[in-house]
C-alpha cells in the first residue's frame, strides 16, 4: 500500500517545487550569459573602433592626448596623407586582380578535379583521391623556398602570375567540392549521360548550375585568403607598384614611422574592402566555414 | 540481344580518359607547387644548396641535420613556436566554446555577436598588426592605459619586454581569429537535436548541468577538429610576429617559420633552411597525429 501511495507524493513535490525554481535558474543564467556576451562583444569591438576614432583625429591631437577617443575637429587629413604618400590605388588594384585570377583558376581546377573524383570512374581514381587529400597535411608556407626558386627560374618574380599560380592548388577547395558532388543524385548524372552528353558537358551544363551555393562559398573563402595572404607576396613582389595591399600597408609604417593617425587610417583603408565583403556575404562565409570544417 | 546494349554502356575512348583529363589541370598545379617543392625540400636538406649559386651545390650528407639539431637558435625558435601555440590554442578553443554556447541561447542579436567576434577574422594580418602596434605602443597605447585604469602603476612594455612580447602577440591573435572557431562551434551546436535539450530539461537539469553534461560532450568531435586546426595554424605563425616585433625583443618571439625565412632568403642558406622546413613539417604532422591518436584512444575508452 505504501509502495503505491508514496510515489505520487514525490511526484507532486516535484511538480509544485520544480518548475518555478528551474524557471528562475534559467532566467538568472540567461541574464548572466547575455551580460557576459555583450561585455565580450564590446571588448572585441574596441580595437576596430579605436583605430577608426584615431584615424579621424587631427595628428597633433593624437600626439598630445593619444588615448582619447573623441575629437571636436574630425578630419580626413590622415587619409589624404596616405593616398598622397603611398601607392594605395596600385595596391588595391593588384590585390583585386591577383585575388580574382587565383579564385577563378582555383574554382575551375578544383571543381573539375572534384567532379572527376566524385562522378567518373577510372582505375587510379581512389589512389588519386588519397594522394590529393594527403595534400591537406602539407603546410604550404614551409615550401616557400622551392616555390620561390621555381618562379625565379621562369622569371615570374614581380608579376601577377608569380603571386597567383602557387596559390591555386587549394586542396581544401577540392575537398569541399567533392563533398557537395557526392551528394548529387546519381540518376541526374546518368540521365544526362544517357542523353548523350559528354562528361565535360555534364559538368558544365548540369553540375555547375546546381552547385551555386558551394561555388560561392569556395569563391569567398579563396578570395579572402588570397587577398589577405602576406608571406607569399612579400617574397615574390619587391616593386612597390606590384605590391598587394597587405604588403604595401607594411611599407606605410616605414614611411610614416610614428604618426598614429596615418597608421590607423591605413588600417581602416585596408579593412574596408574585407568588412564590405563580410557584411555582404555574411551568411555564405559562415556556411562555407561550417561546411568545410564539419561535414 | 547483345547488340541492343545502350551506347553509353560501352566505355568509349573519350570516356576512359575523361576522369584523368578533368583531374589534370589541378593535378599539374598540385605537382608543380606542392609535391615538387616538398621533394626538393627533402633533397636540398642533404646538400649545401645556396640562393646565390645555381643548382644544389655540394652533397652535404647529414651535416645540415647535425648543424640544425645542434643549433640553439633552432631549438629556441621551436620553443617560441610551441609556446605561441599553447598561448593561442588554449584560449581559442575554450573561449570560443564558451562564447558559442552562450550565443546559441539567444536567437535575437546573434547577428551582432557574429559580427563582433567574426569580423576581425576576415581582416588581413597587416591591418591587425597596424592596429596592435598602436594599442601596444609604450606611453601612447591603449593597452598600457587600460592597465593603469585597473590599478597597475607601471605596466610593462607589451612588445618590448621579452617576458610579455609573446603573450601580447598571442592576445592579439586570439582577438583576430576567434571568430573562425566560434562559427565552427555554432555549426556544431546546430547539429544537436532540439529533443536532446528538451529531454535534459524535463529530467530537471539546470542550464549549467545541461551545458556540462549534455552540450559539451556532444561537441566532442567539433572540439577535436577545432583544436587540431588551431594548433596546426598556430605552428605556422609568421605574419603578425614579423610585423609586430620582427621576432624580437632579442629573438624572444622569433618563430620557426621566420628562421626558415631568414636563413633561406636573408642569408641564402637554402640547404640549412630546407632542413628546418622539413623538421617543422615533421613537428606539425606529429602534433596532429598524436592529437588524433589521443582522441581515438579516449573515444574507445568511453
Amino acid at each position: 500500500m505504501t509502495a503505491i501511495a508514496t510515489p505520487p507524493v514525490t511526484e507532486q513535490e516535484k511538480t509544485t517545487a520544480g518548475p518555478p525554481r528551474r524557471y528562475d535558474a534559467e532566467r538568472l543564467f540567461n541574464r548572466v550569459a547575455l551580460g557576459a556576451l555583450i561585455a565580450f562583444a564590446l571588448l572585441w569591438l574596441v580595437p576596430l573602433a579605436w583605430a577608426l576614432a584615431t584615424s579621424i583625429r587631427p595628428a597633433q591631437e593624437v600626439v598630445t592626448d593619444p588615448t582619447n577617443w573623441f575629437t571636436a575637429n574630425p578630419t580626413l587629413a590622415a587619409y589624404g596623407d596616405i593616398f598622397d604618400a603611398g601607392k594605395l590605388p596600385y595596391w588595391y588594384a593588384n590585390s583585386f586582380i591577383t585575388s580574382i585570377l587565383t579564385t577563378a583558376l582555383t574554382v575551375v581546377a578544383a571543381s573539375l578535379a572534384a567532379f572527376a573524383l566524385s562522378q567518373t570512374r577510372f582505375r587510379t581514381r581512389r589512389a588519386a583521391f588519397v594522394v590529393l587529400l594527403a595534400g591537406i597535411m602539407i603546410p604550404g608556407q614551409i615550401l616557400m623556398i622551392p616555390q620561390f626558386l621555381a618562379l625565379q627560374s621562369v622569371g615570374l618574380l614581380n608579376t601577377y602570375w608569380g603571386v597567383v599560380l602557387p596559390q591555386v592548388p587549394n586542396v581544401v577547395a577540392v575537398f569541399v567540392f567533392n563533398q557537395f558532388f557526392d551528394g548529387i543524385p546519381r540518376e541526374l548524372i546518368d540521365a544526362a549521360r544517357a542523353d548523350g552528353a559528354g562528361w565535360l558537358r555534364t559538368y558544365r551544363q548540369i553540375v555547375m548550375p546546381i552547385s551555386r551555393p558551394v561555388i560561392s562559398a569556395v569563391t569567398i573563402f579563396v578570395f579572402v585568403g588570397v587577398w589577405n595572404n602576406f608571406l607569399w607576396p612579400l617574397l615574390v613582389v619587391t616593386d612597390p607598384e606590384m605590391m598587394t595591399l597587405p604588403v604595401g600597408l607594411t611599407s606605410v609604417q616605414d614611411v610614416f614611422g610614428v604618426p598614429y593617425a596615418q597608421l590607423m587610417a591605413s588600417a581602416v583603408l585596408g579593412a574596408i574592402p574585407l568588412l564590405a565583403v563580410f557584411l555582404l556575404f555574411q551568411r555564405r562565409i559562415v556556411e562555407g566555414i561550417a561546411g568545410t570544417g564539419l561535414k | 540481344m547483345a547488340t541492343t546494349t545502350a551506347p553509353t554502356k560501352a566505355p568509349g575512348r573519350g570516356d576512359r580518359w575523361a576522369g584523368p583529363g578533368m583531374l589534370l589541370p589541378f593535378a599539374l598545379f598540385y605537382l608543380v607547387f606542392l609535391v615538387g617543392p616538398l621533394i626538393y625540400t627533402v633533397i636540398a636538406g642533404f646538400f649545401d644548396a645556396s640562393l646565390l649559386k645555381k643548382g644544389l651545390g655540394d652533397f652535404a650528407g647529414l651535416s645540415n641535420y647535425t648543424a640544425v639539431l645542434g643549433d640553439d637558435e633552432f631549438w629556441r625558435t621551436l620553443k617560441n613556436t610551441l609556446w605561441f601555440t599553447v598561448l593561442t590554442t588554449v584560449p581559442l578553443v575554450l573561449l570560443s566554446l564558451v562564447l558559442a554556447i552562450l550565443a546559441d541561447r539567444f536567437v535575437h542579436g546573434r547577428w551582432f555577436f557574429r559580427f563582433a567576434f567574426f569580423a576581425p577574422f576576415v581582416l588581413p594580418s597587416a591591418v591587425i598588426s597596424l592596429i596592435f602596434t598602436f594599442i601596444y605602443a609604450d606611453q601612447v597605447g591603449l593597452a598600457q592605459q587600460a592597465a593603469k585604469w585597473i590599478g597597475v602603476d607601471t605596466p610593462p612594455s607589451w612588445l618590448g619586454d621579452p617576458d610579455w612580447a609573446m603573450i601580447s602577440i598571442a592576445a592579439a591573435t586570439v582577438w583576430w581569429t576567434i571568430g573562425f572557431n566560434f562559427v565552427l562551434y555554432l555549426a556544431g551546436l546546430q547539429d544537436i537535436p532540439r529533443s536532446v535539450h528538451e529531454a535534459a530539461a524535463i529530467d530537471g537539469a539546470g542550464p549549467w548541468q545541461r551545458i556540462r553534461h549534455v552540450i559539451v560532450p556532444m561537441l566532442g568531435r567539433t572540439t577535436t577538429l577545432v583544436t587540431v586546426l588551431q594548433a596546426v595554424a598556430s605552428l605556422k605563425v609568421f605574419d603578425q610576429i614579423y610585423m609586430l616585433t620582427m621576432g624580437g625583443p632579442d629573438g624572444s618571439t622569433r618563430p620557426s617559420l621566420q628562421l626558415i625565412y631568414d636563413t633561406g632568403f636573408v642569408e641564402g642558406r637554402v640547404g640549412y633552411a630546407s632542413t628546418v622546413s622539413l623538421l617543422l613539417f615533421v613537428v606539425i604532422l606529429l602534433v596532429s597525429l598524436v592529437w588524433f591518436a589521443l582522441v581515438r584512444h579516449a573515444e574507445k575508452e568511453r
